[in-house]
């Protein structure tokens, strides 16, 4: 059977809410303060609700994930959006053979 | 790379549409705990559980945070009790039952499955002493579930194990009649019963099990009605593509958590269980998926071929989702969990005999069902025989898990809380079965060719 181990550590960052000045910054500085990178960024819009997903590498971060997810809850919290992080696998499993 | 559509689509599908992988469950081989002292089988029983489970809750969960998929149940299922407890030749098997129950506790999963017993071409010894215990160990449990099965197109039906069903079945109710028959909730009568279904009340771990594995049943029905609606007035050709694209879909997290877990436990990945697996909260629902094909209500003609369409589809996208299909994988349909079937059979849509027809395209069977309390041991044999009969000569699996709801008649409801839910209680034909059910002995197996 093929391992499920991941040859990157790669997480999903998904943020929903309510746009304001300073979400983006927010987020990347929770990353940035636990050294995970982040790859991608895309970002829309929605009936004035922002939607943005982040796709980040947890490979050298000081946390895991769970840890991670409690700080951007917190984060979140804050900002008075919704964020929360996944493991990149949920989705790529989800959609690509 | 991931477009944000796909990323969205997921994320909807678990916070509004009620994804979840309905169980992840540990099947157990207890197969080295049988001992001719019944203190000490039941000693190894509850040292081997809880040392083989002991992470499995806290594994379940970590994977449920990081991977962002609810995993609503952790459960476990071992060898039928039987098989075990034979060689202690123990009086009655309520002592292991409590012992299941324990140890469940321990490792702080809801259900264990496996008080179980085989006995489709006849009763051993433990075998009747185990069905004869089934009553009190389900009233003085919590967390015991218990399964028989009474017949196998290989076999036929063993009548015999019918009709003692029919009274275990009213004894069980009768002992737990201050919470509606709720022990009845825990038993389900088989046949073709398969070894390595994940879903309780009829899980155990088969003989041919290996020594410890995970199985995994996945669920959404919320996401499949959102699909069906989306999908829109398109032909049933185009539907069914729709619901194998999302089956597929859904299964692949299945496929995904069983891996994992299996990994993280360091024990083998069984299979994963292709059901649609409703629950009582609003749009987690079997019945409104037929609905939003297209019928006013649940239980009315075109019910059964709507199903059919269904659980074929479902079945089709899952197959190739996932390495090791198993278990029961089938659309369930049991009354009292689904809100959709309980306003069918309010609204007079849904009756006893529609639901019968519609096993016969889907799994499982005549589940989680409440009749009137005065309803007869017989013609609950019968009802059971009529279901096993589908089940032997269409050579699938069909169960019957039916609560002669104590004091309550036909249009009362009867609540059992959480998961199982609430099940309005329908009506029984008045007419006798006493003569065909209290004849015995078997009845053979089918021919396995004019398939007509």
């Amino acid at each position: 059977m093929p391992s499920t181990e991941l040859k990157k550590n790669r997480i999903i960052v998904t943020v929903l809410g309510p746009d304001r000045v300073g979400i983006i910054a927010g987020v990347a500085r929770v990353l940035a303060d636990n050294n995970i990178n982040i790859l991608d960024i895309s970002q829309t819009i929605l009936q004035e609700f922002l939607v943005m997903i982040m796709i980040a590498d947890m490979e050298k971060s000081r946390v895991d994930l769970s840890t991670l997810k409690a700080h951007l809850a917190e984060k979140g919290a804050a900002l008075g959006v919704r964020i929360d992080a996944q493991h990149e696998d949920a989705f790529q499993f989800m959609h690509r053979i | 790379m991931l477009t944000m559509a796909e990323i969205m689509e997921t994320i909807k599908m678990v916070q509004e549409e009620n994804l979840d992988i309905r169980t992840i469950t540990m099947g157990i081989s207890l197969r080295d705990c049988a001992d001719p002292d019944a203190g000490a089988a039941r000693r190894k029983i509850y040292d081997k559980i809880t040392a083989r489970a002991g992470r499995l809750v806290a594994v379940g969960e970590q994977i449920s945070r990081e991977y962002g998929i609810p995993i609503v149940h952790k459960r476990i299922s071992v060898t039928p009790v039987s098989l075990i407890a034979e060689c202690s030749h123990a009086e009655d098997y309520v002592a292991y039952a409590r012992t299941l129950d324990e140890a469940a506790a321990a490792a702080g999963v809801n259900f264990i499955g496996g008080f179980s017993a085989l006995v489709h071409k006849g009763f051993t010894a433990g075998d009747r002493t185990l069905i004869s215990s089934i009553p009190a160990a389900l009233a003085g449990t919590e967390r015991v579930c218990a399964s028989v099965n009474v017949a196998t197109t290989r076999a036929g039906i063993n009548m015999d194990a019918v009709r003692l069903m029919g009274r275990v079945i009213k004894e069980t109710a009768a002992r737990t009649a201050g919470q509606g028959g709720l022990g009845c909730a825990k038993l389900v009568v088989f046949s073709n019963v398969p070894e390595d279904n994940p879903f309780m009340a009829g899980a155990f771990h088969g003989v041919g099990e290996p020594e410890c594995t995970i199985n995994v049943g996945v669920s959404g029905p919320g996401v499949v009605k959102n699909a069906v609606v989306r999908a829109g007035n398109v032909d049933l050709g185009t539907l069914a593509e729709t619901v194998k694209k999302t089956a597929f879909k859904i299964t692949r997290m299945g496929e995904l958590v069983g891996r994992l877990a299996a990994e993280r436990l360091g024990i083998s990945f069984g299979i994963v269980d292709l059901s649609l697996a409703p629950t009582p909260a609003v749009g987690d629902s079997v019945a409104e998926i037929l609905e939003a094909m297209g019928l006013e209500r649940c239980g009315t003609h075109g019910t059964t071929a709507a199903l059919a369409l269904l659980n074929d589809a479902v079945k089709k996208g899952g197959a190739m989702a996932s390495s090791y299909v198993g278990g029961l994988s089938g659309a369930f349909i049991p009354v009292s969990e689904d809100a959709g079937m309980i306003r069918a059979v309010d609204h007079g849509a849904l009756c006893l005999d529609k639901l019968e027809a519609m096993t016969c395209v889907c799994s499982v069977g005549l589940d989680m069902i409440a009749v009137p309390g005065e309803t007869s041991a017989e013609t609950i044999a019968a009802i059971i025989a009529d279901e096993v009969a589908i089940g032997v000569i269409n050579k699938k699996t069909t169960a019957v898990r039916i609560i002669p709801a104590p004091g309550k008649r036909v249009g009362d409801h009867v609540t059992f809380g959480g998961l199982l839910g609430e099940a309005p209680v329908m009506a029984v034909h008045p007419f006798s079965s006493d003569n065909f059910v209290c004849r015995g002995g078997r009845i053979p197996a089918p021919i396995q060719s004019l398939t007509n």
